[in-house]
């Protein structure tokens, strides 16, 4: 196990476009990246009193979990935010990320959607998610499989299985 | 109570293992970002990116008080870093448009249109005596040499011959702070931090463009 804190730009790396997903899959495209940038803010903030060895992705989808509860209230304050103008100019053509699964998390209630996000997307365990989401173990466990079940008829057309 | 099975790595769900990659594009852009916002509150500690030379790619790290390292291909780039954040800070981004002044006068150095830096130094990384020795050998003058038996009377210690010879091989900043001046009183060249091949086409270009 390591004893010093690496550069944090090899967080950035190891860890930048995992956390990315996780925003997109959580808030949406539209808000993903302020999302991301003010997770690796804080988290450059609080990097040097990190303990070295720490679960360096755990952490980070631990920052962005609060930031994005922190928009989702800021949504709920300001309810014409969470219904975009139709002409609201989509993200641009290089920066589409598989809209219409997007757009099926995004349709889910917060708490599968987080789940979904936190297990299947950062690969994290369910003991890690529902540490970080609240509940039981079982409950992340179920609410993954509801998000899951629920995507498939909304989005599995086509998809493997 | 019921045990359930926790896999060691979670199942891959087949609705996520199609899914593309992070453009490289928005990586560059949420990057530039945050090297920028990092600047803006005070949190970008040190600052690094590589220039290319004739003698192998050079990692320059500055801080907000100058340049604090300047390290050879040999010294191994990712070990350097790794060093710079256990003894300065880890709070560490590829910045290099803060080195840009920087590159810029190395590029100039070793196209020969340059024969001393304006850069401002950040000394951190030497103390004490060694830092001393090394504040002294910007009087070498660009093309000239002294031996180590020099610096060490220069520093104020004539019996430190050996100890000008460790605060040359630990030069934080080789190149711009020119410790490849320094030779042996026979005549020799002596060592060299990014190898004494290094050293010697430091000491030819400098002849040649003198």
């Amino acid at each position: 196990m390591s004893t010093i804190l690496p550069p944090f730009e090899e967080i950035v790396t190891a860890h930048g476009p995992t956390v990315l997903r996780v925003c997109r899959a959580v808030l949406g495209p539209m808000d993903a990246d302020d999302a991301w940038s003010e997770t690796f803010l804080a988290a450059l903030r609080a990097y040097p009193t990190l303990r070295p060895g720490s679960n360096v992705k755990a952490w980070l989808v631990t920052i962005a979990h609060r930031k994005a509860i922190d928009q989702t209230r800021a949504r709920a304050r300001h309810p014409l935010a969470i219904d975009p103008l139709p002409e609201r100019p989509a993200p641009s053509e290089p920066d589409r990320w598989d809209g219409d699964l997007c757009a099926a998390i995004q349709a889910l209630p917060f708490k599968q959607r987080v789940a979904v996000a936190y297990h299947y997307v950062a690969g994290m365990p369910y003991a890690d998610v529902a540490a970080l989401i609240g509940g039981s173990q079982d409950a992340a466990r179920r609410a993954a499989a509801d998000g899951i079940a629920t995507l498939r008829k909304t989005y599995g057309e086509g998809v493997p299985r | 109570m019921m045990t359930t099975y926790e896999p060691r790595e979670p199942e891959q769900s087949d609705l996520f293992v199609t899914l593309p990659a992070i453009e490289q594009e928005t990586t560059r852009r949420l990057h530039d970002r945050l090297v920028h916002e990092a600047q803006t509150a005070g949190l970008l500690d040190v600052a690094y990116r590589t220039v290319d030379s004739p003698v192998g790619p050079l990692l320059l790290a500055a801080t907000a008080k100058g340049l604090v390292r300047v390290a050879y291909g040999c010294e191994d780039h990712e070990k350097v870093l790794e060093r710079l954040a256990r003894d300065l800070s880890p709070r560490i981004l590829h910045a290099p448009a803060r080195l840009d002044a920087a590159a810029k006068e190395i590029d100039e150095y070793f196209a020969g249109l340059r024969q001393g830096f304006d850069l401002p130094v950040d000394w951190s990384l030497a103390r004490g005596f060694r830092r001393l020795v090394l504040t002294r050998l910007r009087a070498i003058g660009y093309g000239q040499t002294a031996s180590y038996a020099a610096i060490a009377i220069a520093a104020g210690n004539p019996k430190a011959v050996r100890a000008v010879g460790t605060a040359c091989a630990t030069n934080p900043v080789p190149v711009v702070v020119p410790c490849h001046r320094v030779v042996r009183s026979d005549g020799s060249i002596g060592q060299y931090v990014g190898g004494v091949e290094t050293k010697k086409t430091l000491l030819a270009l400098e002849a040649r463009h003198d």
